[in-house]
Parts: C-alpha cells; structure tokens; sequence
C-alpha cells in the first residue's frame, strides 16, 4: 500500500496492477508454451514465479533503453535458474524482447539457453543454473554498484529448494555484514523441490526467522498478490542499512489446474499436445497464439 | 610481551611478492579491488589492505560466495582479485566455473600455498590438484611463476589482461631464478637455460630445481635446457615442439600431481606436434603429509636428483626409439 500512497503525492498515475496482472498471464502462457516446444523445460516453478517477474519487469526494475548497457540500470538476477522459461517469457511480456525468444527456448544455435547465460543473453546479468550462485553474484553486483557510487537496486529470485545451498548462507551473512540496502533477494516458496515437499528433503522452517537472525529485513508476502508485491518492493527500497528477503508464499504450477501444488511438475518435463492445450487454455492463451505456438 | 612472528609474512616467498606488487600495480589501476576470506596475512594480500583499505573486501571464512561474488563485482567494471589458499579455491571450483568462466568475468584467482611447498600443515592443505581443476575450465589462463621477481612481473600482466586467471603463488622462501631484465608474457614459455639433449620443462617452484638439475646433468656430461613454463594455459605449444624437435626428450617438472597439470598440458602440446619421450617429475598420485618443504620434496621425488634421473630416462627411450 506504501506504492500507492506514494504515487498519490504526484500526478495521478494509472494503477499498475492491471498491467502487471497482463504481464503475468502472458508469461505464463509463452513459458508453458516454450516448454513444450523444446520438450523440456521446468514448468512448476516457471509458473509460480511469473507474477514477480511480472512486477519487476513491468514496473519496479529502471533499464533505460530497455538494454543490459546502462551501468546505472538496476539489475536483476535469477537466482533460480531453471525457472529461464518464464524469466525469458516475462522480458517478452515486458517488451524487451520479441516473443521469439522464450518460444526458441532450450533448441541449438538459439540464444535462450535452459539456463540464462548472460554471453547469449544480456539482460540476465549474470549465467546461472547452479542453485546458490546467482545470490552470490546478484550480491557482488550490489557491492560493486555501492563502491562506484552508483545508486541502483540489484534484485535476485531464489527458489526455496535453493536455500538449501551452503552458499545461500554464506552469502546470508556477507549481504548482512556489508549493509546491503541496494540488495533485495526474493525466494519463491512453493514448498516443493525436484522430488517432493521442502518439508520432507530438508525443512526450512522457521524461515523468516532464519533471514531474521542473519541480520535482514525479512517480509512475508503472498506472491500471487500483486498489489502486495509491489508493496514489499517498495518497503525494501526504503530500508536503509540492511538487505531485504521478501518471502513470496507461492504455488508451484500456478494457473494450471493438473500442476498446481505436484512436485511432478517441477520438471523437466516434455509436455504433451494434449496437455499443453489445456493448460494454455486456463492460463488465457487465444486460440490463435495457441495455434500458432503449437505448431512446430 | 611482543606479538609472535608471523611464519605468513617472513621469507622472500611468492605470496609475498605478489602482495608487494599488487599493493604497487593498484595505484594506477583504479578499477581493482582485493577479496579475501580471512586470510590476508598469508596470501601477501594485507600489503593491499593496508594500502587501499576501501578497495579491501572480506568476506570471512566462505570461499564459494566469495568466489560467485566475484563475478557479480566484476559484472559492474571492477577487476577483482580473489584470493586464498589454493585448497580452497578447490572448494570453489564450481563457482569459478560458472560465475567467473561461464560469464567470461574479467577476475584473478590467485591462490598461495599450493603443493608440498605448503609444508608442515600438511596432506589437507597441500593442493596437488588445482591446476588440473582450473586447467580443465573453458577459458580459464593458468599461471605458475617460477620466483619472486617473475611473481611481480605475472602480477602485473595479469591485472592488464582482459579475462579470467588463476594463478598459483607459493607460500615458502623461494629461490630466485631471475634477477633484472626478464620479461614476462602471457603464453609464452622461457628459455633459461639452452641445451641439446633433453628439455627440462619446470613451472613454480620446481623450476629452481630444474636448473639445479641441469647443473648436475652438465656435469654428467648431458647438456640439459630448462624452460620455465609459467603459463601452463594456453601452454606454449610452438615452443614444447621445438624442444621436442631440437633436444628429442622432455621431463616436466611440478609441485602437483602428475595428472592433469603441467605435465598433462605439455604431453598433450606434444603429442599433437612432434611426439618424443617424455618423463613426468611430480607427486605421483598420492596426498602430501606434514614436513618441511625441502624434506617432502626429497620424499616425494621433486628434487634435483630425481629430475637428472628422470632426464637419463627419457634420453634412454629416445635412443631406443
């Protein structure tokens, strides 16, 4: 609410919300459609983190030109990279690249990689796809900015199975140490990793309480709830002196009926025609683009 | 009661060197900054820190967040320079794989105590593996000067070279092999001593040794060359196929495993070149124990003696070929 409040002291601006809520469904349905056409992909946590991506993407991240140039830009860093079907989705979303990209996911000679790489891929920021790494990488980014006086924001989006990963600690610790208020770390609690629940691999919980005790600024959000969203960024933009860690409660597959809440999702997976229909027809896809992006 | 000597800062060692001369080379080069995980004042690094205290950052006793941020930091414009002990840049192996390789991030890996060299603190600290892991990385030069004033010189073409390094330092007082007018290049071996009858190819501490070797082998009659090859990539192919061309017998000479190192990159430049024998002086698959330096050396078979001895047998293949 703090985003809106904060708008109203200006001219009247068009509530994002509606936007951003576009910006979702459309990432959602070019990531379930770039999975099926490479035949393989991560779907559950694709889709469970599209409305964040959205939120960046359409509204909070400032990339003038739209381009991975400006050393000013606020970057943003997915940490979880398995989830590049929707990263690659939501930058088409957004309008930074055509819907080519996340429809030429995983295929050979293509710059959309299983998992970003940034040599192919700019905007990505950094080459992920090892859990744990792009935290840390996302970490080295704000450090670098805040040494050259450079004021912009550095986002990262962790998977929960991710925090699983030593070095999430690690780089717990130093983002804490450092005072890292131009970092702002997302996870996307779905509750479930490759083979089943969290809670059954290796808990988390109690998990705000864990960032708590590293010395961040840990909120607990809905992370299908934009308005909220939009809210703990801007909370985490005001808080000075230390990192924040938005909790993003989550659902794994969100928008699909037959994948909500199944670790079977998680993927990778080949989707089936059948199957992709129906999902893509709950997700809001036209008959037309489902069509077109069914066909080989 | 005045502090203990600190074993990390005495001695003319490699680290000690590099701290010098990094210290120095950052005056003019604005754009880099120094990583360290808590140890400092045994990788040379504290002559940094107490020169340019805000372009000193720790990161505590976490080398794979150190290593990935690395990456990110460089991602922004900064050069980094991430350092620690080689055995733990092993640990981060990964991260330098991806954050730093992968990304193509222009950061320096530089590492001190790597092989026996480490001495008494024994098997769990002495790297025998790490030029075989980086080596092993797309893209990854990999740098092994031979003494004290080539560590300065490495150091320096390492910063004004655009991409990713690792290079090994060492920890103990090392013998000089240079004194003024060496010049150091990236990818090129060196020729410091000329002979016909067999190429003794050395890189970090084993070099010194190398030339001691040559000395024993003049007397024996051998006319041994040594080649220091401090780049151990992109190794300098032209070079391995012209000693195998002109002397007919090679023996490598390094503080690491035999497999995957210097020895590994030669028989490998040489086998697509201009095959000869070759002999490889190097711990042979086995973990190191606690000792002095010079003691392990002996034991472990990277001495002089063991390197003529290793030459006869390479010039004894060559004339039964």
């Amino acid at each position: 609410m703090t985003a809106l409040r904060r708008a109203s002291t200006t001219p009247p601006v068009p509530d994002p919300v509606p936007r951003i809520a576009a910006a979702a469904a459309r990432t959602r349905q070019l990531a379930v459609a770039g999975i099926y056409r490479a035949g393989s992909g991560h779907p559950g946590g694709s889709l469970s983190c599209a409305d964040l991506l959205a939120a960046l993407y359409t509204t909070e991240l400032n990339i003038p030109g739209g381009a991975a140039t400006d050393p000013t830009r606020d970057r943003f860093v997915l940490s979880k990279g398995h989830a590049a079907p929707a990263l690659y989705a939501a930058w088409a979303a957004a309008g930074y690249v055509s819907d080519e990209i996340p429809l030429a996911l995983r295929r050979i000679n293509t710059k959309a990689q299983g998992h970003p790489h940034v040599l192919d891929m700019p905007l990505s920021e950094t080459s992920t796809g090892s859990l744990g790494q792009g935290f840390s990488a996302a970490i080295g980014m704000a450090l670098g900015l805040r040494h050259q006086y450079i004021d912009a924001r550095v986002y990262t989006l962790l998977g929960d199975g991710e925090c699983q990963e030593g070095e999430i600690w690690e780089g717990a610790m130093c983002a804490a140490h450092h005072g890292l208020s131009n970092l702002c770390a997302i996870v996307d609690y779905n509750k479930l990793q490759s083979d089943d629940r969290n809670a059954n691999i290796m808990g988390l919980e109690p998990f705000a309480a864990k960032w708590r005790a590293f010395g961040w600024n840990a909120l607990e959000i809905d992370g299908h709830d934009i308005k909220a969203i939009l809210a703990a960024l801007t909370t985490a933009a005001e808080t000075p002196d230390q990192p924040t860690m938005i909790i993003a409660h989550t659902l794994k597959g969100k928008g699909v009926s037959y994948m909500e809440d199944q670790a079977l999702w998680h993927g990778s997976v080949k989707m089936k025609p059948d199957e992709t229909r129906h999902a893509l027809t709950e997700l809001g896809a036209s008959q037309s683009d489902i069509d077109l992006w069914m066909t080989p | 009661m005045s502090a203990p000597a600190l074993i990390a800062q005495s001695g003319d060692s490699l680290r000690e060197s590099f701290g010098k001369a990094l210290a120095a080379l950052a005056e003019t080069r604005t754009r880099v900054v120094a990583l360290d995980a808590d140890i400092a004042g045994g990788t040379g690094l504290h002559h940094f820190r107490k020169r340019h205290p805000a372009r000193f950052f720790q990161f505590g006793i976490a080398e794979q967040n150190m290593m990935a941020v690395a990456g990110g930091m460089a991602a922004t414009g900064l050069v980094p320079v991430v350092t620690t002990f080689a055995v733990f840049c092993l640990r981060a192996v990964e991260q330098a794989r991806l954050s730093i390789a992968y990304a193509k991030r222009n950061v320096k890996i530089v590492a001190s105590h790597p092989g026996l060299d480490v001495g008494p603190d024994g098997g769990s600290a002495q790297a025998l593996e790490d030029l075989a892991a980086f080596r092993a990385i797309p893209g990854m030069t990999v740098i092994s000067p031979a003494d004290p004033h080539e560590m300065a010189l490495a150091t320096e073409a390492v910063l004004d070279f655009d991409g990713p390094v690792y290079m090994r330092t060492g920890r103990s007082p090392a013998r000089s092999v240079y004194t003024d007018g060496h010049s150091f290049k990236i990818g090129k071996g060196h020729i410091l001593r000329d002979g016909n009858d067999v190429t003794l190819i050395a890189c970090g501490v084993e070099v010194a040794r190398a030339m001691e070797a040559a000395e024993r082998l003049a007397a024996a009659g051998i006319s041994a060359r040594v080649v220091n090859m401090a780049t151990i990539k992109p190794i300098d192919t032209d070079l391995i196929a012209c000693c195998a061309e002109e002397t007919g017998a090679i023996v490598t000479c390094e503080d690491h495993n035999i497999h995957g190192g210097l020895g590994g990159a030669v028989a490998e430049a040489m086998a697509a070149t201009r095959p000869c024998p070759i002999e490889f002086v190097g711990v042979r698959d086995v973990f190191g124990e606690s000792g002095e330096p010079d003691e392990l050396a002996e034991k472990y078979g990277l001495t002089a003696p063991h390197i003529a001895a290793a030459a006869k047998r390479a010039m004894a293949r060559k004339r039964r070929g």
